[in-house]
């Protein structure tokens, strides 16, 4: 297991080569000049000239390359054009709110999404299984961002009992934006589940467990669940990847400081460095996520042996 | 001899689009203590059914027993609730099947797997629970079976899954245990040797034992008594000494027929024409009829009843002959 982790990190450094030059790339192919940005509206044609000799503009896109990659070896990258801060401390300080916000995103979305899906393969065509499948397709059709609006008007505004948006007030401001985050998720995980669920039920091994005198309680924890969770991991490890980057739109909706706003702020600005910053720490961190995916199956299913 | 299993009238059926299609159209058996008595018939025959339905494992299959008695040691399976029945699966009624590839749990270890039915139903500590699954696993013939408890069934050859699975539904010391066709899917020479630990086990235990199979080969190896089922009815009963030279159903002798003998130059095997004809598509009378060569008027008009014959029972109008009262109203089968 050890063994193939290592040898799973180290193939991945190829990858990571590729992505940071996609990274590095990309981002001049984007129209709108960053010399013009950092020297500002009214500089005449030398104070650009200068900015851009100082970005380093002007060397030949490998060097450029070369350049890029040897600071993202000693983690500098960079300061953003725009406010002059190195960008590692733009990234660190939100990550912190962004990490909270998709973990317990994903683990109600989890812990219900599970849930739900056993009631419904258990009971089958019946009414629990109907509930169980009408909140799952409304969790997939409502969009997160009404959702969190929503939320806000009748628990903020109404109500009163949780914050409208931020991070100043603890835990409870995690509350509105993990759930409208993990709704969507929630409904995919527990479709995933009974599906997963129903074929398993239908095994001859569970047959042999019923043949031993075992309820149906310890049939379906002790045989069914755990041959039925692969293809729910696998869709809680990619909407974990997607999360981290993309909960643009519900940050927006509850002025969260993640680093989604960061993202799109930076976009938006053209502010080089964190956007390159950013996609290369997404791409990263979903690889990550993938690998970890990979151990998870050779956990839950003994036959996928890596080594 | 001490009767384990007593089935009288068992119908069942299986629901399909809007109506009930029935399978089992009354069947009669016993099987007592210290006897293995063979279930033999073609695929489709009811025999699976049956022994679901003795151990009512059709839940999560459109199946159902509609009519008709299970009496177990006196007491009727059929009437018992859900939870009531759990205690007799796995304790009093054991099951083998036939895949010991896809009847063990892939994801959970043997030793779990065995010591899960040691501690519901012999009430044993996990340690006590582990020491008897290895002397169980020792019993049926596997070499280091310590290491085995700590395997997954992949791990495991077919033969050595069958023997886990053995181990397994006799360790709680069961007094019928069903086999259904538990060689069919293994190796000629892992089938000698499984079918040998069988009978070994039934001779020590003193169990009795339902052995589902198509194969008269093996019924006449292990078998005491065989019962021959066609179109989910019983159609002939003896004794398995009887049986090669005194089977008097047209269907029993074409079975015996189409063994394979080897040393016989023949160019081809014998086969009975034709096949069992599905459940929506019965011939009026004798359902065997169609396939038969010695099929009289009046088997295309009613069926028989399952009479005495010489060594048995069998459910033929050359038996019956002038019999009248044979066409049994008690089934009737015109459904």
């Amino acid at each position: 297991m050890l063994q193939f982790t290592i040898k799973r990190l180290l193939s991945l450094l190829p990858l990571l080569l590729v992505v940071s030059f996609v990274v590095f790339m990309f981002i001049h192919f984007i129209p709108g000049d960053p010399a013009r940005l950092m020297a500002g509206q009214d500089a005449s044609l030398e104070e650009i000239e200068d900015a851009r000799n100082a970005l380093g503009l002007n060397d030949p896109i490998l060097v450029q390359y070369t350049t890029y990659l040897s600071s993202l070896l000693q983690l500098e990258l960079g300061e953003s054009y725009r406010s002059g801060i190195p960008v590692i401390d733009l990234i660190s300080d939100r990550i912190g709110p962004s990490l909270i916000l998709t973990f317990l995103s994903i683990l109600w979305a989890l812990v219900i999404g599970i849930l739900i899906g056993i009631i419904s393969a258990v009971f089958r065509d019946k009414l629990p299984d109907r509930l169980g499948m009408l909140t799952a397709v409304s969790g997939i059709s409502l969009p997160n961002f009404w959702l969190g609006l929503v939320c806000i008007q009748i628990f903020s505004v109404q109500l009163g009992w949780l914050p409208t948006g931020g991070v100043n007030d603890g835990l409870k401001s995690y509350i509105l934006p993990s759930f409208a985050l993990g709704a969507g998720i929630m409904a995919m995980i527990a479709r995933f589940t009974r599906s997963s669920l129903v074929q398993t039920l239908k095994q001859d091994y569970i047959r042999t467990g019923r043949s031993k005198g075992l309820s149906s309680q310890s049939i379906i924890y002790g045989h069914a669940l755990k041959n039925s969770l692969i293809p729910v991991i696998t869709v809680a490890g990619l909407q974990f990847g997607f999360l981290l980057g993309g909960s643009v739109v519900v940050e927006t909706v509850f002025s969260f400081p993640g680093l989604g706003q960061l993202l799109i702020d930076s976009i938006s600005y053209r502010d080089y460095p964190v956007v390159q910053a950013l996609i290369l720490f997404f791409s990263v961190q979903f690889i990550l996520v993938n690998l970890f995916v990979d151990i998870l199956y050779s956990l839950f299913n003994p036959k996928i042996r890596y080594d | 001899m001490e009767q384990l299993l007593k089935v009288s009238n068992l119908q069942t059926g299986f629901k399909n689009d809007r109506e009930i299609q029935k399978v089992l159209h009354g069947i009669d058996l016993e099987v007592n203590k210290g006897e293995i008595v063979g279930l033999v018939g073609e695929s489709g025959s009811g025999k699976s059914v049956t022994s679901l339905s003795i151990m009512q494992l059709l839940h999560g299959t459109p199946g159902k027993v509609l009519a008709g008695e299970i009496n177990y040691k006196g007491v009727d399976l059929l009437s018992l609730k859900e939870s009531e029945m759990r205690k007799y699966r796995g304790k009093e009624l054991s099951m083998i099947f036939q895949e010991p590839m896809t009847s063990l749990n892939p994801v959970v270890k043997i030793g779990k797997q065995l010591t899960e039915i040691i501690m519901l139903h012999l009430k044993y500590s996990k340690k006590k629970a582990q020491g008897h699954a290895i002397s169980m696993l020792e019993s049926v013939g596997i070499p280091r079976a310590k290491d085995i408890m700590e395997s997954y069934p992949h791990e495991l050859s077919g033969g050595m899954l069958q023997r886990v699975m053995i181990a397994m539904q006799i360790s709680c010391y069961p007094s019928l245990l069903i086999a259904d066709e538990p060689t069919t899917a293994l190796d000629v020479t892992i089938q000698a040797q499984i079918l040998n630990l069988l009978k070994e086990i039934q001779e020590t235990s003193n169990m009795g034992v339902l052995f589902i199979t198509h194969d008269l080969g093996v019924v006449s190896e292990i078998c005491d008594r065989v019962i021959v089922m066609y179109a989910g009815r019983i159609v002939e009963e003896l004794s398995v000494d009887r049986l090669f030279e005194d089977a008097s159903h047209p269907y029993t002798k074409g079975l015996i027929k189409s063994i394979p003998i080897i040393g016989q130059n023949k160019k081809k095997l014998f086969s009975i024409p034709g096949t069992v004809p599905s459940p929506r598509n019965m011939p009026k009378g004798c359902k065997f009829a169609p396939r038969c060569e010695f099929a009289m008027d009046i088997c295309w008009q009613k069926e028989p009843a399952l009479l005495d014959s010489n060594y048995g029972k069998s459910r033929c109008w050359l038996e019956a002959e002038d019999k009248e009262e044979a066409y049994d109203s008690k089934y009737s089968y015109r459904s």
